[in-house]
């Protein structure tokens, strides 16, 4: 456990303390016990090629998780990531199809993402429009503009450094996205763990009347957050265009909804102001190699989705137990 | 302060060289795969749509006779999971690998992957761009979509006004049969007054179809490039007060051959997909075997209209 879980100062009572101790480690030994299952069901399961190639599965879901770890730890929601992503996906592809270079078309990509949040930021503090509300209304939106952009086609990129951003390898061992995964993990945790704009995340989903009565900036710092989610969303937009060769219309549909379950797993409350980010990333891992192990078990594919939806209910409940 | 810069400058370099396409293991030899020679892997678009479901079925049964095991992975139309399907399917060490694609441009990084680790691919009623694949088993969609609008024509003796519902823009199936369909009926002469993707789902061919007569009073027929479209749009038909339309479709499933039966759809172009599942093992099995296959195999289709469904 390298990072402390966050909590309001109202819960810090001692037995609630040593409660949250167990409610911390629940993903954890939920990730370990998959993994001793998994490892008896299928022999191919514990082999260091099929391990990185989850890391590889999951991190487009846990790049999106971290920035809406942010978003729901102010007790707000991100509903427009998975839309943000296709239109990010288009934009970067576009611009390399319009005879562009890289850099630039990343670029494009990441303000475009940017920007929308920023948006969605500005109804959410200014606007006081309820979160679920705005970023519903940004996905709708955004989900029609890159539709028309693209003519609903796929968008080709032929580009060979860029198809290594999401399809490369280091040292011919680790996918590349898994280094963008850890990355950005070790940056969003400082921020949440080691900057003031962090602190009054919390502060802001624990109590915002008091947060803001005690100097905290709450239209600033949600502005921040939904800009940084916009950016996470944009930036796994890109990492996906270069594994799919293409940028796809309808990428990303219900990716919103996986973000959350990791983040919701992972023992993040969803009325804010409790939660982690290591969660999350355990919250994602557990997702991923749920499916994973399932096709490699055999599963049918029907009943892969019953399991997966009782396992996320089965976690919340026991979170709630404790 | 000149040092760690070095230093820094150095980690970059040779982290850059480090960088490539290539994964591990997948420059070695074969995979010796002793305890699951004979398992084939199916990587389905999406199980929503009752003609893949009849495709798995008959590869399944086809496995069954064979004495094949078949692993079935479900993409539920995203390319995303699709990959990450695939890269389960070579984890497990299958023999083969049969792809029904999701989209044609989007799976190509998995079939390299597949080909790296020396599992065949074979694509199932869709193709994957700018990848090598064993065999290809679909059915001639151009011609299919010909047919369409030949029968159409006869039945408008020529004055049609056709309204055209697309399908998942991409994907070769919607391309090919939109092709042979466009091309076929300005020949012969038919109006297509429009063209709108509806993603071959049926809840979509509803609503699409419902704004569409709207906007086209003088429409008198419909082509959609699936049989879930085609039973949206007629849900929207029987709820209009639009005049007669014609509806003509393509796949040929048990819900579309009842309603050309019943007299609600006038016909369906019907394809095989329970051949082509069986046609994928057939195949798999000869390569396992050892045995050469065609590169590419089209799967006959034959046109279902009122009088010959019986």
């Amino acid at each position: 456990m390298t990072e402390a879980f966050l909590r309001t100062p109202k819960s810090s009572l001692s037995l609630q303390r040593s409660l949250s101790v167990l409610q911390r480690m629940g993903p954890a030994i939920g990730l370990l016990l998959l993994f001793v299952v998994l490892s008896i069901l299928s022999p191919d399961f514990l082999i260091a090629g099929n391990l990185l190639t989850v890391l590889r599965q999951v991190s487009i879901n846990a790049l999106i998780a971290f920035g809406m770890t942010f978003v729901i730890l102010t007790g707000g929601i991100d509903l427009s990531v998975g839309a943000l992503l296709a239109l990010a996906g288009a934009v970067t592809a576009d611009t390399m199809a319009a005879g562009h270079g890289m850099g630039l078309a990343i670029a494009a990509g990441l303000g475009t993402g940017l920007l929308l949040g920023l948006v969605n930021g500005a109804l959410v503090s200014w606007g006081r429009v309820a979160p679920f509300i705005a970023t519903l209304g940004m996905m709708t939106l955004v989900r029609g503009l890159t539709l028309s952009y693209t003519q609903g086609r796929p968008i080709g990129v032929e580009n060979p450094g860029f198809a290594l951003l999401g399809d490369g390898y280091v040292a011919h061992l680790v996918p590349i996205p898994v280094i963008w995964m850890f990355a950005l993990f070790a940056i969003s945790g400082f921020l949440l763990r080691g900057t003031v704009l962090g602190r009054h995340v919390v502060a802001i989903g624990g109590n915002e009347e008091a947060a803001r009565l005690s100097g905290v900036r709450v239209p600033s710092i949600k502005l921040a957050v939904y800009g940084l989610s916009g950016l996470l969303s944009a930036f796994a937009g890109i990492v996906l265009t270069s594994r799919l060769y293409s940028a796809q219309a309808t990428a990303g549909v219900g990716y919103e909804l996986d973000a959350i379950a990791a983040v919701v797993l992972g023992g993040t409350s969803l009325s804010g102001g409790r939660g982690w980010l290591f969660g999350t990333l355990i919250g994602a891992l557990l997702i991923g190699f749920l499916n994973n192990g399932l096709n490699l078990v055999g599963v049918s594919s029907f009943y892969q989705q019953v399991v997966k939806g009782a396992v996320i209910l089965i976690a919340v409940l026991l979170d709630r137990r404790k | 302060m000149r040092t760690p810069r070095l230093i820094a400058i150095a980690t970059l370099a040779v982290f850059a060289t480090a960088c490539s396409q290539q994964g591990p293991g997948e420059s070695g030899a074969p995979a010796a795969a002793a305890g699951s020679a004979r398992t084939i892997g199916l990587a389905i678009s999406t199980q929503n749509n009752p003609f893949f479901v009849e495709l798995k079925d008959g590869a399944q049964k086809a496995a069954a006779d064979a004495g094949l095991q078949l692993v079935v992975v479900d993409a539920q139309d995203d390319p995303a999971r699709q990959i990450s399907g695939v890269e389960d399917l070579i984890q497990k060490k299958v023999s083969a690998i049969l792809l029904n694609p999701t989209d044609s441009s989007a799976l190509t990084g998995a079939v390299q992957s597949a080909n790296r680790a020396h599992v065949p691919v074979i694509t199932l009623d869709r193709v994957v761009n700018g990848a090598q694949v064993a065999s290809h088993i679909a059915s001639d969609n151009v011609a299919g979509g010909a047919m369409a609008a030949q029968f159409l024509a006869r039945r408008l003796n020529g004055k049609g006004n056709v309204i055209e519902l697309v399908g998942v823009p991409g994907t070769s199936a919607a391309r090919d049969r939109g092709n042979g369909f466009n091309d076929e009926a300005e020949k012969l002469g038919l109006k297509i007054v429009a063209q709108q993707p509806a993603n071959f789902d049926r809840a979509q061919g509803l609503s699409v179809t419902e704004n569409l007569l709207q906007a086209h009073p003088n429409a008198n027929a419909i082509f959609a490039q699936n049989d879930e479209m085609a039973l949206g749009a007629l849900r929207a038909l029987s709820g209009s007060k639009h005049g007669p339309v014609v509806v003509v479709s393509f796949d040929g499933t048990p819900d579309a051959i009842e309603a050309v039966k019943q007299g609600q759809l006038e016909a369906t172009v019907a394809q095989q997909p329970a051949e082509i599942g069986r046609l994928g093992i057939e195949t798999a099995r000869k390569l396992l075997d050892g045995q050469g296959v065609q590169k590419s195999t089209a799967v006959p289709l034959k046109l279902v209209a009122k009088d010959s469904a019986l």
